[in-house]
């Protein structure tokens, strides 16, 4: 079948396009000498200096950091909220429900600039908190859209069944409500995890000097250039993104599962 | 139980962490303040309509709508071809084709900086075979290269999604009633899948538009569009009230595109995100 073989072609060349350059880049982490056009041989020594590079590791401990609280207290809020939003009536619901969309659907960079504009005129000045709050919000409206689906789907009948039965709201919101919308919050978590390792230019605009993240850092050095460091540490990422993913995919996977089992 | 509170720190941070801070993007694009106070002004966005700041609107649209073009002509094809495959292999084959958008986007055009350098791998291949290209590096087509390899996912996937969803049933009538295989797909399976094209269209657009990283590491220092000119104006020329304009410009022609997107949307599927 011709039609068979341009398909394949065509997926072929387009996933060549979509790697090519990764694998490139994860390729030439490895070679020997500075160069990005011949193989001179195979080393580690890129791996070795990135570790000794202590701007790489700041903004690495910054990047992590900042991901692990942000999208916690985002969590938090977040969860709560969609509660909140879930139980309002129609029209402050449909309000609440098309602010959240707004840092979505705002470009990054109008996003960053006008909280850099807010950071400067309350004289918060401008590093590691700054850029916790910039990120705890654009993180809330992942939270609240992953959390939301979950609470529609949830039976308000077990809930009253508890409360019927003796329990205390609290206990019963721990004991009904929690574990069933649980799945959507640990997904709002990760996606918020995701967002918050991967921002550049939201960071770029609320951080002040000393407090990077490795985008800022991988942004400032490719600046100047290429460099092998850079690679390296590029190939690091890769290898946890898609650590990453299969945890999630597996994650996703028995959820699914789980959900097939009680139906 | 008053539950509906729960949502009011949240409002609260909505107030602090974006309406303020939007509102005072559009207070610095029209108020300006000197020595007799502040007072009113549309001076800023007569700038922006200046000669050389609307050539760099008309430049970054321009790169913007080659690069959703190319996304488009490039994407649709994969997404059928994707959407055809039998269950199990379209499953490993999104997966495969969402994990480099899993990479940081830096990264991505990082790479291609590798690429495409004085001394990278493509120009040692194509010098290899006695071709000396002049730079490949730091020019416009590097840009759009640079942007139609970040945002092709966010086209193939949307179309894929609504592809996927069209009832075979529908393909198999049309057949049936003798329409060729290009008839079918100019009659049916194209008008289904706009909701998805449109939604596609937007998702490589307002990137496109916006991004100043693309444009800076590919296309060199010297290279500008209107996310670089609203950088330089808060980092390097400080001036707040123009950069606050071109931002409002900016937000308008995002808002302005995705209402039209979004009604199409709705006339096509009945509610989208509004």
């Amino acid at each position: 079948m011709v039609k068979t073989a341009i398909k394949r072609i065509y997926t072929f060349l387009i996933f060549l396009f979509l790697y090519a350059p990764i694998i490139v880049l994860i390729i030439f982490s490895f070679n020997s000498s500075k160069s990005r056009a011949h193989w001179t041989g195979f080393t580690l020594k890129w791996y070795a200096e990135m570790f000794r590079d202590q701007q790489i590791m700041t903004s690495l401990y910054y990047t992590i950091i900042i991901a692990l609280t942000a999208s916690l207290i985002a969590t938090v809020i977040g969860t709560v909220a969609a509660i909140g939003i879930h139980n309002m009536k129609k029209l402050p619901k449909a309000i609440m429900t098309n602010l959240t969309y707004l840092p979505v659907l705002n470009p990054d960079i109008v996003t960053g600039i006008s909280l850099m504009i807010l950071f400067i005129l309350v004289k918060l000045p401008r590093g590691f908190f700054s850029m916790l709050l910039a990120h705890i919000t654009f993180n809330l409206p992942y939270v609240i859209l992953s959390v939301m689906p979950k609470l529609k789907q949830l039976d308000n009948q077990v809930y009253d069944a508890a409360l019927d039965l003796g329990a205390t709201p609290g206990y019963a919101f721990m004991k009904v409500i929690l574990p069933q919308i649980s799945p959507g919050i640990f997904t709002g978590f990760l996606l918020a995890m995701t967002m918050s390792i991967d921002d550049f230019v939201i960071s770029f605009f609320t951080t002040g000097p000393g407090v990077s993240n490795l985008a800022i850092t991988i942004y400032s050095m490719a600046r100047k250039g290429v460099s092998p460091k850079i690679n390296a540490l590029l190939s690091l990422m890769f290898a946890g993104v898609i650590l990453m993913l299969l945890v999630i995919n597996n994650r996703m996977s028995r959820d699914n599962g789980r959900k097939e089992n009680v139906v | 139980m008053k539950k509906h509170l729960l949502a009011y720190p949240y409002g609260l941070w909505i107030v602090i962490f974006t309406i303020i801070p939007l509102a005072l993007i559009v207070f610095y694009s029209v108020f300006t303040t000197d020595a007799a106070g502040i007072h009113f002004t549309l001076e800023h966005f007569k700038r922006v309509f200046e000669p050389i700041y609307l050539s760099v609107f008309l430049r970054s649209m321009k790169i913007a709508a080659i690069s959703t073009i190319v996304c488009l002509l490039l994407g649709y094809p994969m997404a059928m071809i994707l959407a055809g495959k039998n269950l199990s292999k379209k499953s490993i084959l999104v997966v495969l084709f969402v994990i480099p958008m899993w990479m940081n986007f830096l990264a991505r055009t990082y790479a291609w900086m590798t690429l495409l350098e004085k001394n990278g791998l493509i120009a040692a291949a194509l010098g290899f075979f006695g071709i000396s290209v002049p730079s490949l590096l730091y020019t416009e087509n590097a840009v759009i290269l640079g942007m139609v390899y970040n945002f092709l996912p966010f086209m193939v996937l949307p179309i894929y999604s609504v592809l996927v969803k069209i009832d075979k049933a529908v393909l198999e009538a049309a057949e049936d009633l003798g329409a060729p295989p290009m008839t079918v797909f100019r009659r049916v399976i194209f008008p289904l899948s706009l909701p998805g094209v449109s939604s596609g269209v937007i998702m490589v657009f307002m990137p496109a538009l916006t991004t100043f990283v693309i444009s800076r590491l590919l296309g060199g220092a010297h290279f500008t569009l209107i996310g670089n000119l609203i950088e330089q104006q808060f980092l390097t020329t400080r001036d707040w009230g123009f950069g606050a304009a071109l931002s409002v410009v900016l937000m308008l022609m995002i808002m302005f595109s995705m209402g039209i997107a979004m009604r199409y949307e709705k006339e096509n599927e009945g509610g989208g995100l509004w």
